[in-house]
């Protein structure tokens, strides 16, 4: 009985390193916080933590097919701009606003998607590409930082319901639940799990390899542009920021790595990439109530990623024979 | 029987190659409809220089392309490279005349951790140079604690990077084409360079050849960061001094140019003749963006429009069938 423990558990080592993390972090966060444990204090980190759990769970999607997505920082910043134009007014016409955001969130997917999967690029480039294109639509929405958003709704995403559970979190929570768990036990969704494993055999076993891509990336804009929005409601304003997207991108990319997911496909999930986006952004929160100097800061989040990804080659020491090294 | 030999040559041509420089030639084409100054050896002779810097960057990136791996640390080690080469400057007479060796030591640094990280350690190598540049901006960081850095380049590093002593050519353009010269025929004459191409293509095959797959691939890591850092002296040399996050609008061009050159972003495919042309295309389009009075954002949707356009002219991968 211990064993089939052991087995069930194995696959999720990289999660549950994750899990450890985050939680023994956040405790060290909160216990040396001035202001102690209060809704406050868990507001603000809920908050900063689920817009980067957002995009890291938009580049969890295309990763697992054993791709990548360059753009999701710029998807990002293209829809906070673009909810700081339409989520206004009235309640009906910042309603409708949402769903347009949402919408151009799945167009920005779904262009990466076609252009991935009917074009056959390498995603890695075409991301690349198609994140500029991306930048210059945010720039053409909004030249200058600025706009507004609908109060009411600002106030309701960023706040906390009652006990005072911060809504971000139900937020994420609501999505895992609405896209990503039944996206994940879906035909489709298994599919993506196969394509990264092995393509070949994936095609071969008549998994439908070019539409478990392709909503990959459609689905990872949609994530992408939850994330804009919750940013647009924070900051209250939009602003085409091509630092903020570049620095979002990667941090997505490091937050997926710290989450267990392989950056070789066909392992992992978006729940490892959200703890590792809370992982990363509970670093810097570190930094702040230990009182170090912030010029620290780029440096230490440096040297925790490569120090933790290179404990994940402490597996080299099991492998036997050296050939299984190479690919 | 000549239409044989042409066939013949056509075929022998690297087709990505010579989409390339055919889509070079559109580009100056175009330019020159749009203002007649764009043809002018000046003006290109001055694109060539500021396609040097690109280039340089590009060799380095091109090596670990050919690998089947990807350097993320470029941006800040190509502002190490300027720093260290300005605060060396700063430091002592010896140290300014020592300016661009030491900034390339400082390179050959980053690129070994980067090198150990991705052979020994066998970190994808995505993941761990984005951590190295971290690492890398973090010291800078400090370096300045945050603010620009007071010292200028030294003469050395001027006359490499704007001064045109023979021929009227610039001189980074003539240290382009040597360090390029160079790698050219590393990659085709030397065993090392035969290695890469074979690593690219199955490196558990030359495993088995009995060749120390990870020394091969250290080191071209260790060019990957030599370059960045020689490049970004020479970029403070251009603009007289080094500034924060002077390397970041150098990661994606570079990136951009090595695929649009024809070279395998799985690896194990591409020639330096390539890389070339992608660094010269990318470097016209960026100028003809400039030139032409549009705003910002237009320019970059183009610029991204026509990366995409031209890859899906010729850089389209098999499709899988079986």
């Amino acid at each position: 009985m211990r064993q089939d423990w052991g087995y069930r558990l194995a696959p999720h080592r990289g999660l549950l390193l994750a899990v450890g993390l985050f939680v023994v972090m956040f405790a060290m966060f909160i216990s040396h916080h001035p202001a102690g444990f209060s809704s406050n204090v868990l507001n603000t980190a809920a908050n900063k933590g689920a817009l980067l759990a957002f995009v890291a769970m938009a580049q969890t999607l295309p990763v697992l097919t054993s791709g990548l997505d360059l753009s999701v920082g710029n998807v990002f910043v293209l829809t906070n701009c673009l909810a700081s134009t339409v989520v206004t007014g009235s309640a009906e016409h910042a309603a409708l606003g949402v769903v347009l955001v949402l919408a151009t969130g799945l167009a920005c997917g779904a262009l990466n998607g076609a252009i991935v999967v009917f074009g056959r690029l390498q995603p890695i480039i075409a991301t690349l590409a198609t994140g500029a294109m991306y930048h210059g639509v945010a720039l053409l929405l909004r030249p200058e930082p600025g706009g507004e958003v609908h109060e009411g709704f600002a106030d309701f995403m960023t706040g906390s319901v009652a006990g005072g559970i911060p809504f971000a979190m139900i937020l994420l929570v609501g999505v895992v639940l609405v896209i990503w768990l039944p996206y994940r036990l879906s035909t489709l969704g298994r599919a993506a799990y196969a394509v990264g494993s092995s393509e070949q055999a994936a095609y071969m076993s008549g998994v439908p390899v070019a539409r478990a891509k392709f909503l990959a990336y459609v689905l990872a804009g949609l994530l992408a542009s939850i994330a804009g929005l919750l940013l647009t409601c924070l900051t209250y304003s939009g602003e085409a920021n091509a630092l903020l997207g570049g620095s979002y991108t990667l941090n997505s990319i490091a937050a997926v790595v710290l989450g267990g997911t392989s950056l070789y496909g066909g392992s992992g999930g978006a729940i490892g990439s959200i703890l590792g986006a809370f992982v990363l952004r509970t670093i810097g929160d570190l930094l702040f109530v230990f009182d170090m100097n912030p010029l620290w800061q780029p440096l230490f989040l440096g040297i925790v990623l490569v120090v933790s990804v290179g404990l994940g080659s402490l597996r080299l020491l099991r492998i036997k024979s050296r050939l299984e090294l190479y690919r | 029987m000549a239409t044989l030999t042409a066939a013949a040559i056509f075929r022998r041509v690297d087709k990505p190659v010579l989409a390339a420089f055919v889509f070079i030639a559109v580009l100056l084409a175009g330019g020159r409809i749009y203002s007649p100054n764009f043809l002018s050896a000046d003006y290109l002779l001055q694109q060539l220089q500021v396609a040097s810097f690109l280039g340089v960057i590009a060799t380095g990136v091109m090596l670990v392309v050919l690998l089947g791996h990807i350097d993320l640390s470029i941006p800040w080690v190509v502002t190490i490279g300027g720093m260290m080469s300005t605060a060396a400057a700063g430091w002592s007479e010896t140290g300014s005349a020592l300016a661009i060796p030491f900034a390339v030591a400082c390179g050959i640094a980053i690129g070994l951790v980067n090198g150990f990280g991705v052979a020994y350690l066998r970190v994808p190598s995505m993941i761990f140079t984005l951590g190295m540049n971290a690492i890398a901006q973090g010291l800078m960081v400090i370096h300045t604690s945050g603010f620009a850095p007071q010292d200028h380049a030294t003469p050395a590093m001027h006359f490499l990077a704007v001064e045109r002593s023979i021929l009227g050519i610039p001189n980074a353009v003539w240290v382009w084409a040597a360090i390029g010269g160079a790698t050219v025929v590393v990659l085709n004459r030397s065993s090392f360079g035969r290695r890469i191409y074979a690593i690219g293509n199955s490196e558990r095959a030359v495993f088995l050849s009995r060749v120390n797959v990870n020394l091969v691939v250290v080191a071209c890591f260790v060019v990957s960061g030599a370059c960045s850092a020689f490049a970004g002296a020479l970029l403070a040399g251009y603009s007289t001094k080094a500034y924060q996050a002077m390397g970041d609008p150098y990661l994606l061009p570079a990136i951009a140019a090595v695929v649009l050159g024809g070279t395998s972003i799985l690896g194990g495919r591409g020639t330096y003749l390539g890389t070339v042309a992608g660094v010269i295309l990318v470097t016209l389009l960026q100028s003809i963006l400039s030139i032409v009075q549009i705003p910002e954002a237009g320019r970059q949707i183009t610029y991204g429009a026509v990366i995409i356009a031209m890859l899906l002219v010729y850089g389209r991968g098999e499709k899988v069938v079986s």
